[in-house]
């Protein structure tokens, strides 16, 4: 599986990490929806931390699509119900 | 569903919005490898602002850093002749460039961060626009529509994607960078208005004005001491001692090295006559 995260790249996770990831991602599906700004900085930072430490990075030129993609290390809530409205991205 | 799966589509969708707009398939490879060499150009176009700020900001921290030394040793000078109240004086005046500096010194370290970001940002670009360029060659050359509209939608989605990040990427950096700009502006301001930079160094410095006043003062009265001493002592200046041996020894003219190498030869008790004399 390849994940993206905002403004650092592509990695790619092997499959046996789904799980612990999609529980990472209801945490911060939570706070999103819960509009907790203050558990949504650490459960982001955690998820982050957690790609990073098991993905490997894509080489360079790949030009595969990401399965997932995880906002920029500091966004906002509000960065990411932009990016989830479509808001700010610029069109291919 | 998942914040991240929600993320993926919305980049998904945009790409796809894309692609559908286009008659010729062939004719979206041709657009979009422009698109993405504009985009190239700007993320670039981004490091160098980004850059440009952050030296702006680099500049004034030494200004300020600089104004900070002078005002502790305007401190410390002060304590020395006794001015507790001046010393206290540019210590406050310290603080405020200190607490200036460090606002700074967060706005610097944020903006190295975003350059770092940026320019890793380009070269991701850069390898991906190079691998489509390639990719979009072969798929032209070897064109059969029924199987290039797949080929392309792939190459096309995962470079849309790429494009995507780094312009949210050049967004933030502006973002940061418009804020930098206006801090530094004030700085700037603060600085021209006399109230950061001269009061620690321009005309208006007046503890410096205070201190030099003193220190001249200082060395007037050391030096009336200093004469009031000799004077007790029965002891003259040096050079009119030398003076005076210079005139009786011989007649070669009194030069100053004569004078000074052979200050010792002359009688103690010539002294306070030439002294009186002088």
């Amino acid at each position: 599986m390849i994940v993206r995260i905002l403004g650092e790249g592509q990695l790619r996770i092997d499959d046996s990490a789904t799980a612990e990831l999609n529980e990472l991602d209801a945490k911060l599906e939570a706070t999103v929806e819960r509009n907790d700004e203050s558990a949504f900085r650490p459960a982001l930072d955690e998820m982050l931390g957690r790609v990073r430490a098991i993905g490997r990075p894509l080489e360079a030129g790949s030009l595969e699509p990401s399965e997932l993609i995880l906002p920029a290390e500091g966004a906002t809530m509000e960065e990411v119900r932009q990016l989830l409205s479509g808001e700010g991205l610029i069109p291919g | 569903m998942s914040v991240m799966k929600r993320v993926s589509m919305m980049f998904r969708a945009k790409a796809n919005k894309a692609l559908d707009r286009m008659e010729d398939p062939r004719e979206t490879l041709d657009y979009s490898y422009q698109t993405q060499l504009e985009l190239l150009q700007k993320v670039r176009r981004g490091v160098a602002d980004v850059a440009t700020s952050r030296k702006r900001v680099e500049l004034q921290i030494n200004q300020l850093q600089q104004s900070s030394d002078k005002l502790d040793r305007q401190a410390r000078d002060a304590l020395g002749v006794g001015r507790e109240d001046l010393a206290r004086d540019a210590l406050t005046r310290k603080a405020g460039v200190q607490s200036q500096m460090g606002d700074l010194n967060t706005q610097y370290q944020s903006l190295q961060a975003e350059e770092e970001k940026l320019t890793g940002a380009s070269q991701r670009l850069q390898a991906k626009v190079d691998a489509f360029r390639t990719r979009k060659e072969t798929i032209k050359a070897t064109y059969t529509a029924a199987e290039a509209q797949t080929r392309i939608n792939e190459a096309f989605t995962g470079i849309s994607e790429e494009m995507g990040d780094v312009g949210l990427a050049i967004q933030r950096a502006e973002d940061k960078t418009a804020q930098m700009q206006a801090r530094a502006g004030a700085i700037d301001e603060l600085m021209a208005s006399g109230a950061l930079d001269d009061m620690v160094s321009g005309p208006h410095d007046d503890i410096q004005a205070e201190l030099d006043r003193l220190g001249a003062g200082h060395d007037v009265d050391a030096e009336l001491a200093r004469m009031k001493g000799e004077l007790s002592q029965g002891g003259a200046p040096r050079e009119i001692e030398g003076a005076d041996h210079a005139d009786g020894a011989s007649a070669a003219g009194p030069a100053g090295a004569v004078n000074d190498a052979q200050p010792t030869q002359a009688s103690p008790a010539d002294q306070p006559q030439a002294g009186d004399g002088a």
